[in-house]
């Protein structure tokens, strides 16, 4: 039976396939033997790894000294390469929840992979606050807990203190999310395996049979954890925000700062999940799957979030003039036309001019458009939290303090090193997990199938006969 | 009645929509289902077999409850009377500023009280054996199935008579 579908849905599953289709299709790769491009870029990863623990050591070792902050500059690369680890571990939610929420189907192709990605991304975004800290060994004190110490508690209301329960709760609250929803799926993948791989899967699953109540409950959670991740995903990275605009720094102390950091950690979000999926889907034949349709929802996305964090941009710029106050307007001069002109410029046209492209339909469907654009808007979501950073604090109050910024070989080696980390996750991730929701998949169709919509439509499946 | 193990009787069909109409005839016949199985959550499978709405998610909103409480009122214990701090010349008691912590707190009970209790009223843990039916439930088969444990041989004839008539795929028994 097909079900009443609005002529203007896009066909989000394409091939003809049936339910053991899409199962053989997306279990596959994690039962094959590697292949060799997976093989390389598993090599690579895991030699910016090797880079990224041998640098830490030395940070360890040596002393923050060995990192190019100074007395002036005394937050640059670290807390930069932690808001843009941030910023990216924002889509994954943003598409598990929001697009939960508001009912988009595209979803389902790409939300298993976006929210590993989210994990990955929050776990490489961690590494730079815990080793900024010196002595790691005593990172636990940023907890509250009875301590020997008076009990001397943490600061309840510093910004800090509360990126570190917003941050905690949301890595554990996504890997809830997102381990729940894979609970099935790995069930999937055990009833297919045997011997010691089914073994190993019966643990993960935990047990899972598909029974009916169980689904309603499951769904009951997914729903209610969509639900309260939508003001989580909202609240981190205007927390994150809250650690600049809280202070009383000309450049930093405004309040357009929470919703222009969360647009900017959507767009850039979006960004690096089009890089992934687009060589996830040639690499692993899920063409059919993780669609141009769901490459061009993304691009639209990209489109709205980019447009809104430029307007932000012109809005400072605005405000700092219209402020009458002098310092407020030297921060944005220096911002623009001072010593680090060039990474102002390149976050302009890397977030704002480049995105403008995907206007044309034609651009937002061409995958080649799509990757060299995601990669920009990396770029340039990196240097906007650079400028915000590094520009500021170059030229504070007091002009003999002037100072001028330079990572130290250290400071590049760590960041090039959490790429490999991130890498190293997802590539071990697209191994011994399904890379797109299996169950969600086939909830959808009957719906989105092109058997069933659109111009090729045949008005009866294969379940009809 | 000593042993757990079960007898089960069940169909497999190929399509949710056979499934469903399955679930509707048995319903009909008043005929005891014990669990219907399927790879994906089948919408509008639940008032059919007579499910009633999960209540879990008023769980989560006490929860989330307590995690505010609990979040907001520690912070309030230890900035007033354990060990008061003056920041800056502000009030001991700044409200606005535990709102953060607050949300936080309230989101991380919700979303673990939830997972936690929907994991344990399923029975499901690591290490727990599923007791599969069939290994392409699954994948692409629809399961509904009956507990014949006690049952006589006419009724194991008249659930099979259901499950011709309702066009299952197959019929299988299995002990659980």
């Amino acid at each position: 039976m097909s079900q009443a579908v609005a002529p203007v849905r896009h066909i989000l599953i394409e091939g003809n396939k049936s339910y053991h289709n899409i199962t053989e299709d997306l279990v596959s790769p994690t039962e094959k033997t590697p292949s060799r491009e997976w093989i390389i870029a598993f090599s690579i990863s895991a030699a910016f790894l090797a880079l990224y623990i041998f640098a830490i050591c030395w940070t360890v070792w040596k002393g923050i000294g060995e990192w190019g902050a100074n007395r002036t500059i005394n937050w640059a690369y670290d807390i930069t390469n932690f808001v843009w680890w941030i910023g990216i571990g924002h889509a994954g939610t943003l598409i598990s929840a929001i697009l939960l929420l508001f009912r988009q189907r595209w979803r389902t192709g790409v939300n298993r992979a976006a929210e590993a990605m989210t994990i990955f991304a929050v776990i490489c975004a961690g590494q730079f606050p815990i080793f900024h800290m010196g002595r790691v060994w005593l990172a636990f004190f940023i907890f509250p807990f009875p301590n020997s110490r008076g009990p001397l508690w943490t600061n309840f209301n510093s910004p800090l203190l509360w990126d570190v329960f917003a941050i905690s709760t949301y890595f554990s609250v996504s890997l809830l999310f997102w381990y729940t929803g894979l609970v099935p799926d790995l069930a999937t993948v055990r009833d297919r395996a045997s011997g010691f791989r089914r073994k190993v899967y019966e643990v993960f699953s935990f047990g899972w049979t598909g029974s009916a109540k169980h689904w309603q409950r499951w769904e009951s959670l997914s729903l209610v954890l969509a639900g309260i991740s939508t003001p989580l995903v909202l609240s981190v990275h205007t927390i994150v925000s809250f650690d600049f605009a809280t202070s009383v720094i000309p450049g930093w102390h405004t309040t357009i700062f929470p919703p222009y950091f969360v647009a900017g950690a959507i767009f850039s979000g979006f960004a690096m999940v089009q890089t992934l999926m687009v060589i996830t889907r040639k690499v692993l034949k899920l063409e059919e799957y993780i669609t141009i349709n769901h490459i061009e929802s993304m691009n639209k996305v990209i489109v709205l979030t980019g447009t809104i964090v430029g307007v932000a941009y012109l809005t400072e710029l605005f405000i700092a003039w219209y402020s009458g106050y002098i310092y407020e307007q030297f921060a944005f001069y220096n911002r623009v036309f001072g010593i680090y002109w060039w990474s102002y410029f390149g976050m302009m046209f890397c977030n704002v001019v480049s995105p403008q492209v995907f206007w044309s339909r034609k651009i937002r469907r061409s995958i080649w458009w799509t990757f060299f654009l995601s990669i920009v808007i990396n770029v340039g979501m990196w240097f906007e939290r650079f400028v915000i950073i590094a520009t500021t604090l170059a030229r504070d109050y007091l002009p003999s303090s002037w100072s001028y910024y330079r990572p130290t070989w250290v400071e590049i080696a760590i960041f090039v090193g959490t790429i490999g980390l991130f890498f190293f996750c997802y590539l071990i991730f697209t191994r011994v997990a399904p890379v797109v929701a299996i169950a969600e998949v086939k909830s959808i169709l009957k719906i989105a199938g092109d058997q069933y919509i659109g111009k090729n439509a045949n008005k009866k499946g294969h379940g009809d006969h | 009645m000593a042993s757990n193990s079960k007898k089960v009787l069940y169909g497999l069909y190929t399509d949710e929509e056979d499934l469903k109409s399955a679930v509707k005839t048995a319903g009909q016949s008043h005929l005891d289902i014990m669990d219907v199985y399927t790879p994906f959550p089948v919408h509008g499978l639940d008032p059919i077999l007579g499910l009633k709405e999960s209540r879990l998610h008023y769980l989560g909103f006490i929860y989330g409850a307590i995690g505010a409480s609990f979040g907001f009122l520690a912070m309030s214990w230890i900035f007033t009377r354990d060990w008061p701090v003056m920041f800056g010349g502000k009030p001991y008691w700044a409200v606005p500023a535990f709102i953060p912590i607050t949300f936080e707190m309230t989101v991380l009970f919700a979303a673990w009280g939830m997972t936690i209790t929907f994991y344990t009223i399923c029975g499901m843990w690591p290490g727990v054996k599923a007791k599969t039916l069939d290994d392409r439930i699954t994948d692409d088969k629809f399961c509904v199935a009956f507990d014949v444990t006690d049952a006589s041989d006419a009724d194991v004839d008249n659930l099979k008579g259901f499950f011709t008539k309702t066009k299952a795929a197959e019929v299988n028994v299995k002990n659980i």
